[in-house]
């Protein structure tokens, strides 16, 4: 029997939408950098669904994925290289901590 | 495999020449070699320009119609490289101070690999070649922005880039897979005729403009904006503010005509909102910033708006507008940031507000009256530069049936000048005992704030710049 479509994409979706609320609500860097991981994860899965089911006779929602994961790995490469920076600043990496950029 | 396609895109593969060729020399340079490091790389971006006008005459497709060059684009790239020449210049003083002088190597190779990005972004005609150029574009921007290691602003300011950037362009790509799904291509040209406006393809159009709205800084994501101006390093918020902006304009410019052009009312509707809200949000908070470079990022966004008068039109008038508006804007903000610049090196580790400026002209009249000019341009008074770019973008919103809208942008105009000419009354009648004492700037400085008071002087008077642009489009 074959998965059907939809619900791929609306487990990308919830996936999706927990990354937001993650973002919007968690206090601590780590967590903000593993939120917008699974918002890019999302759309992984939702390339790689579209192209299964409505595109098979060519690969470009695959290639698009294997690409978004590179670049998804760099960007946390570069962002836990900056919050170590942070870290060695503040001595902390809760976001109460970094307060000084307001007026 | 035949690779002569890879040397027709001649302005990248030069740029990452010139970028492998300063690594290596980073690597190996040592002792006197290292003082004509800045020379050295002052001279390669200056070639580089020259390549890319050379390109100018050529009009190509490669890659299956991945990779597209034109005239306009080839000349946006020079402008671009020209703006990171200038943003180099003046780097001078911040790269020889004794807490960056050994990183000088990864600041130049940082810049030209987001300007490699830029290229991509700018030339790209299929979504995954633009989604790498912005990601290449973004992530050395993130470094740049928290390379003053010891600073708790810089890593501050760092870190909120790339979280939000990371959110912005997860925003983007989501958009961008409902596109795919509704048109199973990627490809521009192929797209735009699967483009019918069923609401799953607004919802992507809206996602996606999300993605780059977050970097031209319109208001609904322009959150980030001041934070990271304020906490970079003054050079890095100069190239932040100007040429990252102009590429993502370009780069809007031309998704917004070219695949979404069955979506006109859409996008203009959506446009119409987002630009009076970044003009008018902007000026307000621009009035009571006291930070310079607080103040600066409201201006941007502000500016940013003023863009978007030129982008909502979609005719080849609104691109010829658009891209005059960006090379005026380059000049008069990089005016203005260089001499942010040379004032910081008396305040160390002190972040400049207006009232720093009481007084400025007494001891250094040149300053004072250059960054007169370049506000006098950023706000639209006649003689410079700054009003012709105005006018022609009021003229493209106009054509096209914008009127209510121009006429807002107008009144805001007007609130702009008040808030530019609370630093010029600060540098010329505010009475101060003790101004910043006089500044000798080196060299390179002098050079490139040359160039930008010739560009706010000359660019609006010599009006065959203005032709020769509106020539080019498309």
């Amino acid at each position: 029997m074959i998965v059907p479509a939809e619900f791929y994409l609306i487990l990308a979706t919830i996936l999706f939408f927990i990354g937001v609320f993650g973002f919007f609500t968690r206090r601590n860097l780590i967590s903000l950098l593993v939120s917008t991981e699974l918002m890019l994860n999302a759309v992984d899965i939702n390339f790689a669904v579209f192209n299964a089911y409505s595109h098979p006779e060519q690969l470009e929602g695959f290639f698009f994925t294997m690409f978004g994961i590179g670049i998804a790995a760099a960007e946390t490469a570069v962002a836990i290289a900056i919050i170590i920076n942070v870290f060695r600043n503040v001595k902390s990496i809760h976001i109460k901590n970094l307060r000084n950029l307001k007026h | 495999m035949n690779y002569s396609q890879f040397f027709a895109m001649l302005p990248e593969i030069t740029l990452l020449a010139v970028f492998v060729t300063i690594f290596i020399f980073d690597l190996l340079a040592t002792g006197r070699y290292r003082r004509i490091f800045h020379t050295l790389t002052i001279l390669l971006m200056t070639a580089q320009i020259a390549i890319c006008l050379k390109e100018v005459s050529t009009e190509q497709t490669l890659f299956g119609g991945m990779y597209y060059s034109n005239s306009m684009i080839a000349f946006m790239k020079s402008m671009l490289t020209f703006g990171a020449l200038l943003v180099v210049l003046q780097a001078h003083r911040w790269l020889s101070t004794s807490h960056s002088y050994y990183k000088q190597g990864e600041f130049y190779v940082l810049l030209l690999s987001t300007l490699v990005g830029m290229y991509f972004m700018i030339s790209a005609r299929h979504f995954l070649l633009l989604f790498l150029g912005m990601e290449l574009a973004s992530l050395p921007l993130a470094c740049l922005v928290a390379f003053d290691k010891y600073r708790h602003n810089s890593a501050e300011a760092g870190i909120k880039y790339i979280l939000t950037s990371m959110f912005s362009s997860a925003i983007m790509l989501y958009g961008i897979s409902f596109l795919y799904g509704t048109a199973g291509t990627l490809y521009f040209d192929d797209m735009a005729t699967y483009i019918t406006g069923s609401p799953m393809q607004t919802l992507a159009m809206v996602m996606f403009f999300a993605g780059l709205g977050f970097k031209i800084s319109l208001v609904p994501f322009h959150l980030w904006t001041a934070d990271s101006y304020q906490g970079a390093p003054t050079i890095v918020t100069a190239y932040l503010s100007v040429i990252s902006k102009g590429a993502a304009v370009f780069t809007l410019f031309i998704i917004l005509t070219k695949v979404f052009a069955p979506m006109t009312d859409e996008w203009q509707t959506m446009l119409y909102i987002v630009t009076v809200a970044s003009i008018t949000i902007a000026n307000l908070f621009a009035i009571k910033q006291k930070n310079l470079k607080r103040f600066m990022a409201f201006s941007s966004i502000s500016q940013a708006g003023y863009i978007m008068l030129a982008v909502i039109s979609g005719t080849a008038q609104g691109m010829s507008a658009m891209v005059f508006y960006v090379m005026v804007y380059i000049v008069a903000n990089l005016a203005i940031f260089g001499i942010i610049e040379a004032l910081e090196k008396h305040y160390d580790n002190v972040e400049l507000e207006h009232s720093h400026l009481n007084a400025l002209y007494r001891s250094n009249p040149r300053l004072a009256f250059l960054m007169t000019l370049a506000l006098f341009s950023l706000a639209g008074i006649p003689p410079f530069a700054g009003f012709f770019s105005k006018f022609f973008v009021f003229m493209s919103a106009f054509d096209a049936g914008f009127w209510v809208l121009v006429f807002i942008a107008l009144i805001n105009t007007v609130i702009s000048l008040y808030y530019y000419l609370l630093i010029v009354k600060a540098m010329y009648i505010t009475p101060n005992e003790t101004p910043i004492p006089h500044i000798k700037c080196d060299s390179f400085t002098r050079i490139s704030l040359g160039f930008c008071l010739m560009g706010i002087i000359l660019l609006g008077i010599c009006s065959f710049v203005y032709i020769n642009i509106d020539r080019m489009a498309f």
